[in-house]
């Protein structure tokens, strides 16, 4: 009883600290997606492409990022990249999600474009369209909408995943919390509480992606 | 162009899916405003045939004469091309993200540059015609499989091509639904449409064709008026798909 009072009370106590750590984790998730999602579509298509160097490209990015865990990704391109030019730690932080994410994001997006059924494709060449133009206006647009669900659940895992950056002395929500934990000697009830603002994001994200879905499929 | 302007020449043509050599030197002239019917049991290679003539599929051998000149994937912009040769599809294949006037107006705004207020005002005029002019901004998972292939048609038809291929279009409906769909065909032949379709329907065939192809295993077999082939078939295979289909 009076651990979860102490809880309740760190909880309330530290908000202010860790709305500065939400803040950081939701700017680097969003951002990270944004660029993923750019990076994952550009994969998507040399992969796509029929031309056999490109989609080696693609494979090897997608197996390098799939063999290799996010924290030694995130400390490679960070120190990496810290060594050529000085790049800010949020934006290091922002490109290891991304470089991370895009790989996923790559087939997913692989995927929803290779459902959407071959009648589309044929019916934007056969109104004279070209490929791009056939592709931009008529493929893509419906992979995306289908790939909503997946992509939400990537972001998810991408917020989860965030977590890491603390480990480049990062800020943010887990960042925060170790810091309060270690100078505090009290960890528990502020990983707690970081488990807590976690869970709260997901819920909120769950539920704005069903919303999303729920508005796309009035058209299907 | 006079009457007897020729729209497509086939001459030679072949076309092999890997070992299966699907269209075997396959010979056609199709005229302006001519309606030519495609008949033949599945797999005789009508589809593919058709497929050849706004090249979605690549032949093999032979040559593909449009307007007089011979296309040739290499000299010509094939986009280019496909703008002149409409296309109907069994399964319609509507864009399903775009409302019925959106769909109409996608390939004359994107592709010919139309401006959209006047894309708008023909892609109208089309749908009134097919009969829909109450449908302009519904998604096309609201109309009935007759509605989505009169709006296919209407989509085709506001790029204003020269030709217009249909494959088995009223294949996909349902019985009752498939009329309204051959009246629009109808339609469109009378007003001087040069149309190639593939059908089941004999009934249209025989009303409608200027000429009926018969297609046996990647053969044209046998070709000539619909009187003739429907009333006189010289070929024995004509003869037994006609009692088969009839
Ligand atoms: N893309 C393809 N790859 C391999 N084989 C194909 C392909 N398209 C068609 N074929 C084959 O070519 C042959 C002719 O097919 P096609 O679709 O032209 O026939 P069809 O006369 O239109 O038949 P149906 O009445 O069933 O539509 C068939 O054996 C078919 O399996
Ligand atoms: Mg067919």
């Amino acid at each position: 009883m009076e651990d979860i009072l102490h809880f309740f009370d760190v909880f309330i106590s530290s908000y202010h600290v860790f709305l500065d750590g939400l803040w950081i984790t939701l700017k680097l998730s969003v951002v990270s997606l944004l660029i993923a999602i750019v990076i994952g579509l550009f994969v998507a298509l040399l992969k796509i492409s029929n031309i056999k160097i490109l989609e080696w490209i693609a494979d090897a990015y997608i197996w390098i990022v799939r063999g290799t865990p996010l924290i030694v990704q995130i400390f490679i391109l960070y120190y990496g990249l810290t060594d050529i030019l000085l790049i800010p730690m949020f934006w290091a932080g922002a490109a290891g999600l991304a470089f991370h994410s895009g790989a996923y994001i790559a087939e997913i997006i692989r995927g929803a474009i290779q459902s959407i059924d071959k009648g589309q494709r044929e019916a934007g060449l056969s109104l004279g369209m070209n490929k791009g133009l056939t592709m931009k206006r008529i493929i893509l647009p419906q992979a995306f909408r289908r790939a909503v669900p997946s992509l939400g659940n990537q972001f998810i895992i991408g917020i989860k995943d965030s977590s890491l950056v603390s480990f480049i002395g990062m800020q943010d929500l887990f960042g925060v919390a170790s810091t309060m934990g270690s100078n505090s000697f009290d960890y528990l009830p502020y990983y707690v509480t970081v488990a807590v603002y976690y869970l709260l994001i997901v819920l909120l994200l769950t539920f704005i992606v069903n919303k999303i879905e729920k508005r796309l499929a009035v058209s299907d | 162009m006079s009457e007897e302007q020729e729209m497509i020449r086939v001459e030679h043509l072949n076309k092999s899916f890997g070992e299966l050599h699907v269209l075997k030197d396959i010979d056609l002239t199709v005229k302006e405003s001519d309606v030519v019917v495609l008949i033949g049991a599945s797999g005789s290679g009508k589809s593919t045939l058709l497929r050849c003539l706004n090249f979605l599929e690549m032949k093999n051998s032979g040559s593909i004469i449009i307007g007089g000149e011979q296309i040739e994937k290499k000299s010509h912009d094939l986009n280019k091309i496909r703008q002149k040769v409409g296309m109907v599809f069994q399964h319609f294949n509507l864009f399903p993200h775009k409302t019925v006037i959106e769909n109409v107006i996608e390939a004359p705004t994107q592709v010919k540059g139309v401006k959209k207020s006047e894309a708008i005002k023909e892609g109208k005029a089309l749908l009134d015609k097919v009969g829909l002019g109450d449908k302009y901004d519904v998604y096309p998972s609201k109309l009935s499989g007759g509605q989505k292939q009169r709006v296919a048609i209407a989509r085709a038809l506001a790029m204003k091509p020269d030709v217009m291929l249909f494959d088995e279009p009223t294949s996909a409906l349902d019985p009752e639904l498939v009329n309204e769909v051959l009246t629009t065909m109808k339609e469109l032949a009378e007003e001087g449409m040069t149309m190639v379709v593939v059908t089941h329907e004999m009934g249209f065939a025989r009303e409608v064709a200027d000429w009926v192809v018969y297609m046996h295993e990647g053969r044209i077999v046998e070709y000539g008026h619909p009187d003739e082939i429907f009333n006189e078939p010289k070929e024995q295979r004509t003869k037994d798909f006609l009692s088969s289909v009839l």
